[in-house]
C-alpha cells in the first residue's frame, strides 16, 4: 500500500498542475476566454505577418475609409489601415498591461505582507500608502514619467508605482485576516520561522483577491498608457497602441466610430477574457471551491 | 510539606512552571491573565489545566509556547523550564526567538479547540505534515510525506494512504483533529500541550479522540498538558488537575483525590455544578456558582474567589492566600482549608 502510493506521492505537483489545467478548460467560458487571450496575444506576436497593411502608411486618398473587404476596420484620419494597427497596438498595450501588472503585484505584494505582518513597519507602510494614493492617478504618473524621461519602459515603471498602493491595501487587509487565522498560530506552534509563515501561509491565501485586483490592473494599465501618450509623456502618438488609437479617434466618434470602436472593442476582449481566466483560476487554485467545479 | 517536597523530586519533570506571571498592558490597565502559577509536569503524565473561561488556562499555554500576542502581552516573571531530551534544561520565559522556534513542534506541540480552522485550507494535509518535519529534521519532502502517512496511521486515520493527499475540507472535525495529532506527533515531542482539543466536536468522536491520546501516551511516554473546563474529560484522561481561578492556582490535587475530596469552596462549586444521575432523579436543582469570574483588570482585594464564596469572611479579604498543603500532593489556596484539614485530622 505504502509503496504503490508513494509515487504519486512525490509527483503530486506536477499532477497536481496538470489536474489544474484540466479542471480549468473544462468550464465553457474558461475555454473560451483562453483562447480570445491566445488568439490576441499570437496576433500581436505574430503582427508583421498577419497585418494587411503598414500601419505607419499614411494614405490621404483612403482616409476615414468605412469598414470594407479592403480595409476590415476602415481606416482612420490619416488613412492608415485600423486592422493593421489593432494588431501592431495588442503588441505594446498587451505588454504594458502585463509588465504594469507584474511590477505593482510585487511592490504591492511586498508592501502589503510588511505592513500587514509587522505592526511597526505598518505604520511607516501604510502612511506611505495614504500619501501615494492621495494623489489623483494620472497626475502622479505624469510626475513620475516627467521626472524618468519619457519612454515606454518609464511609463511601464511609473504605472507600476502608481498602482502597487492599491494592491498593498488589499494585501494588507487580508494579511490581517488571515494572520489571525487558527492555522497561522498553529503553524507557528510547529516552530515555523515567520519568513516561511507569510511567504508560504499567507501569500497562498491571498491569491483570489490578488487574481481580481491584478485583472483590473491590466485594464486601467491599458487606459492609462492611452491617456499619458496622448498627453504627451507617453510613446509618441503615431506609434499604434490601443489607447493611443482611442484618444486619436475620439474627435471623429460622430462620423467614424471604428477608429474607436474596434481598439475599444480589443480592450474589451482582453480585459474580459482575462478576467474570466482569472476568475477560473481562482476557483481552482482553491481546493475547497474545486470540488464543485 | 517535606512530604510534599520528597515525592516532587523524586519525579521525572519534563516541564516545571514556576511563579509565572503573564500580564497584558493595554490602554485600560494592566491585565494579571496569569499570577504566580506554579505547576510540575512529570514524564507520562497527564495534567489538566481546569478552570472558566478568563481563568488564565489559556494564557498560560500561550506563554508556555512562547505564543503570546505581543507586545501587549508579556512575562513579567517566574520561570518556564523545559528539560529536553538531551537532558537539557532551557527556561522558555528566557528563551530567544531561535530557541523558541527550535523547541516548539519538536520539544513542545500543540493542539488547538479548532480542528476546523486549525489547518492552512489550501494545502494537503501531507504537506502540512511533511513541512512540520522538514522544518525540525530536514530531509527530502518525499521522505517526510511518506513519513506524515505513516503518522496518519499511527492516529489511526483510515486510508492513510488516500488521505496524506486530501485537503482539510474533504475531512470530518474528528478526522481534522486526529491530523492536529498527527502535526503534533510529527517530531515526537516530549510534551504535548492540548488546548480544549475536543471541546468543538461531538461526544462520540470526543471520546475517541481521548482514547487515542491515552493510547499515544502509553506508546511513546509523552507528557501532556490538557487545558480545559470540562470536568468530565479531566476525569477521563487526566493523572493530576490544577484548578486556576482568575489567573491563580486554587487546587491542585491527582485526579481522584479532587473528585473525591475537593477542598478550594470553587472546586467544590465547579463539582457540584455537574448534573448526576442522582440528582436529576431527585429533581433537585443544579448549583450554580453566584456572579461570575472577576475581570482581570479589576481584581477583588486578598482572595480572588471571596465575593463568590459561601465561608467568605473579613479575613479572606485581608491578604492573598497561600496554596496550603492538604493531604501528600494536594493543595488548596483557601484559609478555610487550615481549620477544615484539622477537624479532619482530629476526627480521625
Amino acid at each position: 500500500m505504502a509503496i504503490a502510493s508513494s509515487p504519486s506521492v512525490v509527483s503530486g505537483s506536477s499532477s497536481d498542475r496538470w489536474q489544474i489545467l484540466r479542471l480549468l478548460v473544462t468550464r465553457k467560458t474558461v475555454l473560451i476566454s483562453l483562447i480570445v487571450l491566445i488568439v490576441l496575444v499570437g496576433a500581436a506576436a505574430l503582427a508583421p505577418w498577419i497585418a494587411p497593411f503598414d500601419p505607419y502608411k499614411l494614405s490621404i486618398m483612403n482616409r476615414l475609409k468605412a469598414p470594407g473587404s479592403l480595409h476590415w476596420f476602415g481606416t482612420d484620419d490619416f488613412g492608415r489601415d485600423v486592422f493593421s494597427r489593432v494588431i501592431y497596438g495588442g503588441r505594446l498595450s498587451l505588454t504594458v498591461g502585463f509588465m504594469v501588472v507584474v511590477l505593482s503585484s510585487a511592490l504591492g505584494i511586498l508592501l502589503g505582507l510588511v505592513a500587514g505582518f509587522f505592526r511597526g513597519a505598518d505604520k511607516v507602510v501604510s502612511r506611505l500608502i495614504d500619501a501615494m494614493m492621495a494623489f489623483p492617478d494620472i497626475l502622479l504618473a505624469i510626475s513620475l514619467v516627467a521626472a524618468l524621461g519619457p519612454s515606454l519602459s518609464n511609463v511601464i515603471i511609473a504605472l507600476g508605482i502608481v498602482y502597487a498602493p492599491r494592491l498593498a491595501r488589499i494585501v494588507r487587509a487580508s494579511t490581517l485576516v488571515i494572520r489571525e487565522l487558527p492555522f497561522v498560530e498553529a503553524a507557528r506552534a510547529l516552530g515555523v520561522p515567520t519568513r516561511r509563515i507569510v511567504t508560504v501561509h499567507v501569500l497562498r491565501n491571498l491569491m483570489s483577491p490578488l487574481l481580481v485586483q491584478g485583472t483590473f490592473t491590466f485594464a486601467y494599465a491599458i487606459l492609462a498608457e492611452a491617456g499619458l501618450s496622448f498627453l504627451g509623456v507617453g510613446v509618441s502618438p503615431d506609434i499604434p497602441t490601443w489607447g493611443t488609437m482611442i484618444n486619436g479617434g475620439q474627435q471623429y466618434m460622430g462620423t467614424a466610430d471604428w477608429i474607436m470602436v474596434f481598439p475599444g472593442i480589443a480592450i474589451v476582449l482582453a480585459v474580459m477574457s482575462l478576467q474570466l481566466v482569472g476568475d477560473g483560476l481562482r476557483d481552482v487554485l482553491d481546493p475547497r471551491l474545486r470540488k464543485e467545479l | 510539606m517535606h512530604d510534599t517536597m520528597q515525592t516532587q523530586s523524586e519525579r521525572d519533570v519534563v516541564l516545571s512552571v514556576q511563579g509565572l506571571k503573564t500580564w497584558f498592558h493595554s490602554r485600560d490597565g494592566v491585565a494579571k491573565s496569569v499570577d504566580g502559577v506554579t505547576f510540575d509536569l512529570a514524564r507520562g503524565e497527564t495534567l489538566a489545566i481546569v478552570g472558566e473561561s478568563g481563568s488564565g488556562k489559556s494564557v498560560t499555554s500561550l506563554s508556555i509556547m512562547g505564543l503570546l500576542a505581543k507586545p501587549a502581552g508579556r512575562i513579567e516573571a517566574g520561570k518556564i523550564l523545559l528539560r529536553d531530551r538531551k537532558g537539557q534544561e532551557h527556561d522558555l520565559a528566557q528563551a530567544s526567538a531561535a530557541t523558541m522556534r527550535r523547541i516548539r513542534g519538536a520539544e513542545i506541540a500543540m493542539i488547538f479547540q479548532e480542528p476546523m480552522t486549525s489547518l492552512n485550507p489550501l494545502y494537503t494535509v501531507g504537506d502540512q505534515i511533511a513541512e512540520a518535519i522538514v522544518q525540525h529534521e530536514g530531509g527530502t519532502k518525499a521522505a517526510a510525506l511518506r513519513r506524515a502517512q505513516a503518522l496518519l496511521e499511527r492516529v489511526e486515520i483510515p486510508a492513510a494512504a488516500r488521505r496524506v493527499n486530501e485537503y482539510p475540507h474533504q475531512m470530518s472535525g474528528g478526522m481534522r483533529q486526529r491530523v492536529m495529532i498527527a502535526l503534533a506527533l510529527a517530531c515526537n515531542p516530549s510534551v504535548l500541550i492540548a488546548d480544549e482539543p475536543t471541546t468543538a466536536l461531538d461526544v462520540t468522536v470526543q471520546a475517541q479522540i481521548l482514547d487515542l491520546l491515552r493510547r499515544l501516551q502509553a506508546e511513546s511516554g509523552m507528557s501532556i498538558l490538557f487545558v480545559t473546563h470540562n470536568l468530565g474529560v479531566v476525569a477521563e484522561i487526566a493523572h493530576r488537575v490544577v484548578v486556576m481561578y482568575a489567573g491563580r492556582v486554587v487546587e491542585d490535587a491527582g485526579v481522584n483525590d479532587l473528585f473525591d475530596r475537593p477542598t478550594h469552596p470553587y472546586t467544590q462549586g465547579l463539582l457540584s455544578c455537574i448534573p448526576t444521575a442522582a440528582l436529576l432523579a431527585s429533581r433537585q436543582r443544579l448549583a450554580p456558582i453566584p456572579g461570575n469570574v472577576p475581570s482581570v483588570t479589576a481584581l477583588p482585594a486578598g482572595c480572588t474567589f471571596a465575593p463568590r464564596c459561601p465561608l467568605a469572611s473579613a479575613q479572606c479579604t485581608a491578604a492573598v492566600p497561600e496554596l496550603i498543603p492538604v493531604r501528600p500532593a494536594h493543595h488548596a489556596r483557601c484559609i478555610k482549608v487550615l481549620a477544615s484539614a484539622d477537624a479532619e485530622v482530629s476526627h480521625a
